[in-house]
This record gives C-alpha cells, sequence and structure tokens, in this order.
C-alpha cells in the first residue's frame, strides 16, 4: 500500500521539484542579467524586469482572450463563420434573455445600495461602541463563506415542504408560519425569488462594506466630531453633516465594488435555483451558453454585454480616485 | 572568475529548460499500422502468443473510482494472457478535456464517449472500426446499437456499457400487500394510479423530482422521450430528436399529444401532490419516497438502485420477492399496448484516436461476449452485447434491464442527449422545469423548445 502510494506520487513530486528549480533559475538569470548591465540599461532594464512578467501574462491572460472574446461574439455557435451582429439582436430580443437582463439590472440596482446602506449603518452604530469588534466579526464573517457555500446554506433557508407529514427544515417558512402566514414555496416564485437571492449576496457583502467604511469612519479626525458635539449637533446631523461627507469617496469605492461583484454573480444563482423560475442572469445564462450548450457566439456576446457594462462602472471609480488625488 | 560563474549558471539554467522541454514532450503519434484480421486477434486474446508483449494502450473515459477497479479487475486475465497494458485513465472533466486533448495532438489510444453526439463531434481524428471489429459488432449489437456510433456511414465506436431509462421504480411488498397488479399498458398505469389514490394508503401514487443542480430538468426530458417511443413510431422519435433527415418540429401536434399524455401523470395533483415543487424536489429525493413508503411508484433509469442503496439505506430484491419489508424492484414502463415493448437508454462508446495492433485488440475484445460476460459478472455493470448472460448479472434489477434491452422491439437512444446542444442541455430542460414550476402551458412550452432549435 505504501509503496503503491509513493509510486503515484514520486513523479508528480520529482515534475513538482523540477519546476521550481526552472523556476528559480529563470528568476536568479534575469537578476543575473540585471546586474551585468550598465547604469543607462539598468533604467530601462527595471522596467522590463519589474513590468515584463506581468505584462506577458495580462497579454496572454487577459487582453488576448478579450479581443477573441469579442471576435467570437460575431460569429456563429462553432465560431467559424461571421454573421455580424445576429448574437447581439438575439440577446436583446430573445424573452428569456430578457428575463436575464432585467433580473441584472434589479441584481446590480438592489444589492449595493442595500449592502452599503446596512454595512454603512453597522458600522456607524459600532463605531465608538464598547465590544463593536464583536458585533463586527460576526457580521464580516459570511465574507469567509464562498459563494456556492453560502447558496447551499440559504437553500436550506429557503427550503420549503409541501407535504405535511414530512419535517419542515425551512428556516423562512417556519417563520412565516409563527407570524401566521401560509409559506410558499420560497425558490418559485417569481419575481419574489429574485429578491430572495440578492439577499444572500447582501449578506455577504454587507460586512465587506462595513469593514471599509467603518475603517473610513476611524480616520476623521476627533477634534472635527468633537467641534460638532460642542456645537450642540444631535446625532443623526453629525452623521449626515460630518461623516457621511467625509468618508464620501468611500462610500463611492464600496458601491462601485460591490455592483462590479454584482454584475459577476453567478454562483449563486447556479447553486440556488439553477438560472430556473425566471431567476437567470447574465453571468450565469453565459455561462450555460458557452460551456454546456457549446455556443461559444451568443456565450460570447453576453460576455461583452457583461463588460461594457461594467466599463463605465470603473471609470467612475478612476475618476472620482483622481479627483481626490488632485484635492489632496 | 565571476565571468565563469556566471557562465556556467546560464548553462545550467538552459539545461534545465530543455530537460522540461522534453518531459513535456512525451507524447509521439503512431504511423500508419497494418490492419489485423479477426483471427490474427482472437489468437492473440485466446492463444496467449504474446505477439505485442509490453505495449500500452490507453483508455481514456469519464468512468472513475470505484467502477473504475471493476475495469481494470475484468483486463487481468487478458493483460497477463496477451502482455498488453491497459493504462485506465478516468476523469470527470473528460467532456471538456478529449477535444483539448485531440487537438493538442495527445489523443489517447481508445476514449470511452458517453454521449453519440460527443464521438460524433471528431469524425476526422478517429480511426473507423477495422472489418474485425465491424464482424464482432454486427454479430454481438443490434443494429439500432451499432448506428449510435456509426457517423455517416463510417462506423466509428463499438458499444460498451449500457442503461435503461424505461423503468418504474416501486416496492414489491407495498404492491403485494396492497394487491396491486403491475401495469402492462399505459391504461393500466393510469388506472393503478387511480387505484392508489383510492386506496387506503397513506403516501402518493407518484413521486417526480426534476431537479438537479444546473442539469435540472433533465428527468422531465426522459417522461417525454419514453412516451414519445410509445405514442409515435420509432420514425417520428427520429426526425424528433433530429435524428432523421426531415426533422419533425418541436410545436407540432405530434409532440403535443405526447406532452398531453405526460401530463396526465406529472401535472396530476391527485396523483403526485404540489406539482410546483416537482421543480425544487432532486430526482434522488424524489425517488426516496419510493423507500420511505411516501409514495409507490417512480419512473427512473437502472442507475437510481447505486444512488437509493448507497444514500437512502434501500435494498434492491428481485420483483417476486414480496416479502420484503424495505425492498425495491423495478417494472417495465408500459407502452400503449402490452405487446409493444420499446426501450429507452444510454450507453457508452468506444472510440480509437490510434490504430496500432495492441489498440485493436483491446478494442476487439470490449466487444467480446466473454468480456462482457466476465465484466457484467463482477456486478453493478450490463451492456447491450446479446452475448451477455442474464445468469450473470448479479443486479437483479439490471438482470430485468438487460432482458428489456434484449427483447426490446425498438431501442432509441436518449432524445436529449442526441438533440443538439442548445434544446439537448438547454431549453428542453428549462422548459420541462417552467412547465411544472409555472405551470407553464403545454402549448407554449413547445413553442418555446422550437424557437431555440438552432438553424443549419
Amino acid at each position: 500500500m505504501g509503496s503503491e502510494l509513493w509510486a503515484v506520487i514520486a513523479p508528480n513530486l520529482v515534475l513538482l521539484i523540477i519546476s521550481l528549480l526552472v523556476f528559480a533559475a529563470v528568476v536568479y538569470a534575469v537578476f543575473l542579467i540585471g546586474a551585468r548591465a550598465s547604469l543607462k540599461q539598468q533604467e530601462w532594464l527595471r522596467y522590463v524586469i519589474f513590468l515584463g512578467p506581468a505584462g506577458l501574462l495580462l497579454l496572454i491572460g487577459l487582453i488576448y482572450p478579450a479581443i477573441r472574446t469579442i471576435i467570437l461574439s460575431f460569429m456563429d455557435k462553432r465560431g467559424d463563420n461571421f454573421i455580424g451582429l445576429d448574437n447581439y439582436i438575439w440577446a436583446f430580443t430573445m424573452p428569456e434573455i430578457q428575463i436575464v437582463l432585467r433580473n441584472t439590472v434589479i441584481w446590480v440596482i438592489l444589492t449595493p445600495i442595500l449592502a452599503t446602506v446596512i454595512g454603512l449603518a453597522i458600522a456607524y452604530m459600532t463605531d465608538r461602541m464598547k465590544r463593536g469588534a464583536w458585533v463586527k466579526s460576526l457580521i464580516f464573517m459570511p465574507m469567509a463563506i464562498s459563494f456556492v457555500g453560502a447558496g447551499v446554506i440559504w437553500r436550506f433557508v429557503y427550503s420549503y415542504e409541501p407535504d405535511p407529514s414530512k419535517p419542515e427544515i425551512g428556516l423562512l417558512s417556519a417563520i412565516a408560519r409563527g407570524v401566521g402566514a401560509e409559506p410558499v414555496n420560497w425558490l418559485l416564485e417569481a419575481p419574489l425569488n429574485t429578491v430572495l437571492l440578492i439577499v444572500v449576496l447582501v449578506w455577504i457583502q454587507t460586512g465587506f462594506a462595513m469593514v471599509i467604511l467603518g475603517a473610513a469612519m476611524k480616520n476623521i479626525p476627533d477634534e472635527v466630531v468633537e467641534a460638532a458635539m460642542l456645537d450642540g449637533a444631535s446625532s443623526w446631523r453629525r452623521f449626515t453633516r460630518v461623516t457621511l461627507p467625509m468618508i464620501r469617496s468611500t462610500i463611492v469605492v464600496v458601491l462601485t465594488t460591490i455592483t462590479i461583484a454584482t454584475l459577476k454573480v453567478f454562483d449563486i444563482v447556479r447553486t440556488m435555483t439553477g438560472g430556473n423560475f425566471q431567476t437567470n442572469v447574465v453571468a450565469n445564462e453565459m455561462y450555460s451558453q458557452a460551456f454546456r450548450q457549446l455556443n461559444y457566439g451568443q456565450g460570447s456576446a453576453l460576455a461583452v454585454i457583461l463588460f461594457l457594462a461594467v466599463v463605465p462602472i470603473i471609470w467612475y471609480n478612476l475618476r472620482q480616485l483622481r479627483l481626490e488625488r488632485t484635492e489632496r | 572568475m565571476r565571468h565563469t560563474i556566471r557562465g556556467r549558471s546560464i548553462i545550467g539554467v538552459a539545461g534545465l529548460s530543455v530537460a522540461a522541454l522534453v518531459l513535456a514532450g512525451c507524447a509521439g503519434g503512431a504511423g500508419e499500422e497494418a490492419t489485423l484480421s479477426e483471427d490474427d486477434i482472437l489468437t492473440e486474446i485466446n492463444d496467449c502468443v504474446g505477439t505485442y508483449e509490453g505495449e500500452t494502450v490507453e483508455i481514456y473515459t469519464t468512468i472513475i473510482e470505484p467502477e473504475s477497479t471493476l475495469f481494470e479487475e475484468s483486463f487481468v486475465g487478458f493483460e497477463e494472457c496477451t502482455g498488453i497494458d491497459i493504462e485506465w485513465n478516468g476523469s470527470q472533466e473528460f467532456e471538456a478535456q478529449i477535444a483539448v486533448r485531440v487537438e493538442g495532438g495527445t489523443a489517447p489510444d481508445l476514449a470511452i464517449f458517453p454521449q453519440p453526439g460527443l464521438l460524433a463531434a471528431f469524425p476526422d481524428d478517429l480511426v473507423a472500426g477495422s472489418a474485425a471489429l465491424e464482424g464482432s459488432v454486427d454479430a454481438n449489437y443490434t443494429p439500432d446499437w451499432k448506428g449510435y456510433g456509426t457517423v455517416g456511414d463510417t462506423f466509428f465506436g463499438a458499444p460498451l456499457g449500457a442503461n435503461v431509462k424505461s423503468f418504474v421504480w416501486y416496492s414489491p411488498k407495498v404492491f403485494a400487500d396492497n394487491g396491486w397488479a403491475i401495469p402492462t399498458t399505459w391504461d393500466e398505469l393510469l388506472s393503478l394510479s387511480d387505484d392508489i389514490v383510492a386506496s387506503d394508503y397513506d403516501g402518493n401514487a407518484w413521486c417526480v423530482g426534476f431537479g438537479s443542480g444546473d442539469a435540472t430538468g433533465w428527468p422531465g426530458t426522459d417522461w417525454m422521450e419514453d412516451l414519445m417511443l410509445r405514442f409515435q413510431s420509432a420514425e417520428t422519435y427520429d426526425q424528433w430528436s433530429g435524428q432523421a433527415d426531415e426533422r419533425l418540429a418541436f410545436n407540432s401536434p405530434e409532440v403535443a399529444e405526447v406532452l398531453a399524455e405526460a401530463e396526465k401523470i406529472v401535472k396530476n395533483p391527485d396523483y403526485v401532490g404540489d406539482v410546483a415543487s416537482i421543480a425544487t424536489t432532486s430526482f434522488s429525493e424524489g425517488a426516496a419516497g419510493i423507500v420511505d413508503g411516501s409514495c409507490a411508484m417512480h419512473r427512473q433509469a437502472s442507475f437510481l438502485g447505486g444512488i437509493l442503496v448507497g444514500d437512502y439505506g434501500a435494498e434492491i430484491v428481485a420483483p417476486d420477492a414480496t416479502d420484503v419489508e424495505g425492498g425495491i424492484s423495478v417494472f417495465y414502463f408500459p407502452g400503449v399496448s402490452a405487446d409493444q415493448t420499446p426501450a429507452l437508454g444510454g450507453g457508452e462508446f468506444v472510440g480509437a484516436f490510434s490504430n496500432t495492433p495492441a489498440t485493436q485488440v483491446v478494442r476487439y475484445l470490449l466487444t467480446t461476449p466473454e468480456w462482457n460476460n466476465e465484466k457484467a459478472a463482477l456486478g453493478g455493470w450490463f451492456s447491450a452485447n446479446l452475448g451477455l448472460d442474464t445468469a450473470n448479472v448479479a443486479d437483479p434489477v439490471n438482470a430485468v434491464a438487460v432482458e428489456i434491452l434484449q427483447n426490446a422491439t425498438t431501442f432509441r437512444f436518449d432524445g436529449s442527449d442526441v438533440m443538439p446542444g442548445e434544446v439537448g442541455a438547454g431549453s428542453f430542460w428549462r422548459e420541462m422545469t417552467a412547465w411544472v414550476a409555472e405551470d407553464k402551458d403545454n402549448q407554449a412550452v413547445l413553442d418555446a423548445i422550437e424557437a431555440s432549435w438552432p438553424a443549419e
């Protein structure tokens, strides 16, 4: 048994050691060449050495696939013939796909706002609270759970048992019964089910918003807050007139980051409903088209649409950062 | 002095890189090889002459542990006799990886394709079956099965394992205790369902579950396919699944008739309880109702037995074991009349990417009744090989399956497996799910599937 295991491990181990040695040798060679260069050469060599590998990887792993995806989005399903805008026309005219686009819009509007508002409220309330760290840790914990894991957990929460002779395990159904309402098959009721899925992402992202915003609040100088207190500003006034304006740029960063995460959401939908019951979103449909139905053209078109949707948000984010830098 | 040290290091680097390249490039392609005659192959297999001793044949497949162990066990005698080493290489990523390996020039010698559709994607790379292989397949399989491994007019893949979908799972004891008889026609099946509802039996007549993660909806397509084979001719079935020259529109009256029949059971709340929940009940959870007694019947393929035994502690018994508490078994999903016995199923097909003599011998071996019997006797497996003796199939359900396969008036492959991906792994699943979950109208379901059929 031991020798069998070894027979499996040994070749892989040898391969691992060789690859590590090759990697170390390449790095060593690069430094050797760098050390031999003259001062003048060193100036641009530094750029090459430090930017080269990253640039090369970006080229192979990001820029080339992006260009190929854009090209494929104008091709037929196997990527053989040019078919113009047909894939885009399909994306905006198929009734199923319109539901997909509609759902994505709902996700993008609700998730960042809910997560940021709740995160902001908790951050403000726990800011000067004794043992606030405990509360924060609890809220932050879902961040450590993968989207798939969260999907599985929440599917139990939304579970529904139609047969009264069998035990009910759904938390939401139990709560509904507790307040005297009749539970429904939560994940089947459109458009409620999309909102229920959004709750899962909000549950994950609230901790992120809270931590970043909390850190920004800590950066507000105490004198400013004390001055406002001395002037007799109420807690609400201090929040709206002092705290909010001073962390405005952080809020923008949090909002845009969550928006981008939301546009990419796929795991939650896939694990909880598989995109059925009118809960599908663009990222899930893209995967399904490209990798399950081998429809490279239509999958690529959806990817490009998603990409175009993210661009303005990133642009806005960068503009904010630049504005802030010039302010300083 | 410093220069020499540097020089050496650079040489060392170069040497290591070359070593890595050599390691990565160990794959070689075989050239044209002589085609062995049937007599040559039989001498090799039966007389242990060992002409190809030391040669290796790689089989790439989706079949992994624990089933792969039984395959390896079935090859031991052959390997000792011929000296050919069969290297079993199972991967759950087979479907995506096989194209990568073929395009990358590192194709396996043999590949076991789980769907005929995937095999048909490589007509330029596969090695056509030799006269010897074709002879063996003609002798040991029905023409249907040979047809699934044929692309255009070229025969590429011999069938390997099989599964049968036309089954209703039930508990022989529950049926015996209630005095219910096994139905032999579709009408009897419906009237039995009514009897179960009218009786004082606690559970539902049927349990149905369409849930299966991101493949949710496929059990619904199986209902459609099984009934399509019963209410329409095999020719119409082929037109519907896109296997004939002329295609039958998905929203045509013939298909609508079949969906209306399926509706009689699947969407009848008297039989199944809450219809919408079918979409959120996983197919295995649904089937568990047979084990815990919350329903009397469940339509599902032969592979379900393994899941019920493994996950729900079921015991599989022969249909006549009516005294075993908790024992489950299967009966044939009946046709319109008692003498109409079509079977719906699936299976794997062996394609070859190399033509070395050793590969030809292994390819042939897999079609022989001797090997099929030996493999089946190890348990948990059966094939459509006509030489397979049911006495060698240990599992009572698989024994029934082999009988159905060998006696079927018509056999047809799982339609969604041979339809284009947009339909077979897309709209067909999605719309069958919407059919139960949203109570989507029959014609709207069929129209939506038809709309998604790719234009040629």
